[in-house]
């Protein structure tokens, strides 16, 4: 017996189990269990869980981890650190690495960074295309070999229709998801925020909804040609669900996944010019928040996904139209989906819990993100209640650009279990 | 200097967030100083031993020169940095620009960038008080008191009036700033000229849209046109030049449609027989060259009211 953990008194929310009530969780083996591993006195680790909630490790599939040419925005250590204090075991790492991972050598770099300093579960994904330029396709087949869960040129969008197709036809041949997010080039070029009212105003320049649209239009289409699975990253606007839901309807291999922050904020954020709310896709307006709201619970979204982009505070100490796309997501995750669907009254825990757990592990098939018996111990511990607020010494992440800088939060992860493993323990902080 | 009534911005970034009343007590303020423009000594103490520098990352002659001449003319010493001739083109951030601006001893920065937001930006970051001289397509606040000032002095009170705004209003700080401005005194601002470039979203901020151009002009009080910045829209946003001034230019005919006693206004610089016709340029309805000569005094009263309040503001923190 190695150790063994017994999670006591918890709010045990398991949601692809159907499974809230409170009860105990035993884990031996690394693996979740129906009995304990001994007695209590002979078991490593007591958790008292009582008034918290205990469910699966959250799941994030577009994590930019920045280990290779990240300039000191983030690492392995510090990305998966931060993912862990967010409640994540598992994270997707996007390619956006320098040299970009469209080889297998990086992809190998990549594993031994993670095998030396991940303290979670870190998934890879590769190019599309050769440094993400859309123009010749990657390696697909050897990055599929080298352990890549899906291929992207992530954060941008392989605009080439011709390549795109064919990268779908491809990549379907080793059963590899492809991940885009949709945003026309072309109708987006030098924009910087969501073309409406407020970017009027303000002297912006935006992107519109067609922008995003028009590329989910055009993976539906290439996934009913191709046959072949596409995954929707970030959606940010009413439109796009819609289209979405009709594509599911009638049975296209499409799925889709939504940011903390596009459930939380809208364009009136950026109304100071405040260089933490430029994300990629843009905060849009309240009628599209409102829409994805609904997508994700019904299920026209799939998961929650964080977009975690690391950049350091000089990066986006900038004008705004020449500061950085992106912000930071891992740590905020679930106080933000607490407040956004929770609180809000649109959703229940479970729901949050899904979103978060065995729904994103199903875009890729993985088998995660439940606490059924035998399963590998992947399990968040967290307390609804607990408040903090967002400093960069509150964050495990190199870089501090969140939305929510300065600002108070409500619910906190307190224990992480990863593989069996206690990684993270608040009551010893 | 006394605390000036009716004004406690250190700062001036946008007339967005003026209130009628600050509006005109700038007017107010620069008409006095107008006076003061035509006789033989022009010049005034107010700011006497301040340095002014005007922080000109575009290009500027207008604005730059009448904000010069307006802080001559208060007794500052003035200097101007531009954007080639400083580091900003060997790849200093804005901050660390202004910041070096700052630390040679500006008490206040005149700001011209081609981002919006940037003088909102460096007024946080600064403890000089910053004027914005255009940031991007936001905003131009001393263009449109300016405008303000001289269409006041042609019509007095502005209530009722129509004043047509025509041409580039998508990427125009002008356009902006003066909807704000002339609605809040009273105007009613009607934006015209293609779809491509005049959004009917602006409707939502109180400005009537229009693309028919006879409906724009028709019983206009004063017609602004704004330069086609042909530099900036590529060639999406219109087909050419030609057509432009064919379907959207304003000649003699056009002119008439507008009240016998209209206006013509343009901020500058202006594309002879583009936007406008020559000879329109120059007749006696235009006002273009009596706009730059208000445009010292408006700005005279800028820098004279914000550097007042930072100077008070100063004395109330004790270092």
């Amino acid at each position: 017996m190695r150790g063994g953990i017994w999670i006591k008194n918890g709010r045990i929310i398991d949601p692809a189990n159907g499974r809230d009530e409170v009860a105990d969780l035993y884990i031996a083996d690394g693996r979740i269990c129906e009995a304990p591993a001994g007695k209590e006195s002979e078991v490593a680790n007591v958790v008292d869980a009582s008034g918290k909630i205990v469910a699966p490790g959250f799941i994030d599939l577009r994590a930019h981890l920045r280990e290779l040419g990240g300039g000191g925005r983030e690492t392995i250590a510090s990305g998966t650190r931060a993912a862990a204090a967010g409640g994540f075991t598992t994270v997707v790492c996007m390619p956006d690495v320098s040299p970009a991972a469209d080889n297998p050598g990086t992809i190998r770099y990549l594993q031994d960074a993670i095998q030396k300093d991940a303290c979670i579960d870190v998934l890879l994904t590769g190019s599309i295309t050769l440094d993400r330029k859309g123009e010749q396709l990657a390696p697909i087949g050897s990055l599929k070999k080298s352990g890549v869960v899906a291929v992207t040129d992530c954060p941008f969008s392989t605009a080439n229709n011709e390549i795109f197709r064919r990268s779908l036809e491809y990549a379907a041949m080793f059963d590899l998801p492809i991940f885009d997010l949709p945003r026309d080039p072309f109708l987006s070029s030098n924009a910087v925020v969501h073309e409406g009212a407020q970017a009027l105003r303000l002297g912006l320049r935006g992107w519109p909804r067609a922008a995003e649209e028009l590329f989910v239009y055009r993976a539906i289409s290439l996934a009913m040609l191709t046959k072949a699975h596409v995954h929707l990253q970030s959606l940010s606007s009413a439109g796009s669900v819609e289209i979405l839901q009709r594509a599911k309807e009638r049975g296209v291999p499409v799925t889709a996944d939504v940011t903390p922050h596009h459930l939380a904020l809208t364009d009136s954020t950026i109304a100071d010019y405040n260089t933490n709310f430029k994300t990629n896709p843009p905060l849009r307006e309240e009628s599209d928040r409102q829409a994805l709201l609904a997508g994700l619970l019904d299920g026209t979204i799939d998961c929650i996904a964080t977009a975690h982009e690391p950049y350091l505070e000089h990066e986006k100490d900038m004008e705004f139209d020449l500061a950085p796309f992106g912000v930071i997501g891992l740590e905020t995750a679930l106080s933000v989906s607490l407040e956004s669907i929770v609180k809000s009254g649109a959703g229940s825990v479970s729901d949050m819990v899904a979103a978060l757990t065995y729904r994103p592990a199903s875009v890729l098939g993985l088998n995660k993100g439940t606490l059924s018996s035998g399963a590998i111990a992947d399990i968040v511990i967290f307390d609804q209640q607990k408040e903090w607020i967002v400093t960069p010494e509150n964050l495990e992440s190199l870089s501090s650009n969140s939305p929510w800088l300065g600002e108070n939060m409500t619910g906190r992860v307190t224990h992480v279990i990863s593989a069996g493993q206690l990684i993270r323990d608040s009551s010893l902080a | 200097m006394k605390k000036p009534a009716n004004w406690n911005r250190k700062h001036l970034i946008g007339i967005e967030e003026l209130d009628r009343t600050e509006i005109e007590t700038v007017l107010d303020m620069a008409r006095s100083f107008r006076g003061t423009l035509d006789r033989p000594v022009k010049k005034l103490p107010s700011l006497r031993g301040k340095t002014v520098v005007n922080l000109f990352m575009e290009p500027s002659t207008r604005t730059r020169l009448a904000f010069e001449v307006a802080a001559k003319r208060l007794s500052a010493d003035v200097i101007s940095v531009g954007g080639k001739s400083s580091s900003l083109s060997k790849g200093e951030t804005l901050r660390d620009t202004a910041s070096n601006v700052q630390a040679l001893g500006a008490d206040l920065i005149v700001l011209r960038h081609s981002s919006a937001g940037s003088p909102l930006y460096l007024s946080r970051v600064l403890d000089v008080p910053i004027i914005n001289a255009g940031d991007g397509a936001h905003e131009h606040p001393s263009q449109a008191l300016l405008d303000a000032f001289t269409l006041r002095e042609r019509f007095g009170d502005l209530t009722g009036k129509k004043i047509t705004i025509l041409g580039d209003v998508l990427f125009s700080r002008v356009a902006r700033s003066n909807l704000w401005a002339l609605s809040k005194l009273g105007a009613s601002v009607t934006f015209g000229g293609p779809a491509t470039l005049v959004p009917k979203t602006f409707s939502e901020f109180g400005a009537e849209v229009t693309h028919d151009l006879k409906k724009a002009l028709a019983d206009a009080d004063a017609v602004m046109l704004l330069r086609i910045q042909h530099e900036r829209q590529t060639s999406t946003h219109f087909p050419s030049l030609e057509e432009y001034t064919s379907m959207f230019g304003l000649n003699e005919a056009r002119a008439s449609w507008l009240k016998p006693d209209a206006i013509i206004m343009h901020p500058g610089p202006i594309n002879r027989g583009v936007e406008i016709d020559s000879s329109l340029a120059d007749s006696s309805r235009s006002v273009i060259l009596d706009q730059v000569t208000n445009g010292i005094a408006v700005r005279m009263a800028i820098l004279y009211l914000c550097s007042a309040v930072s100077d008070l503001q100063r004395k109330e923190v004790p270092s």
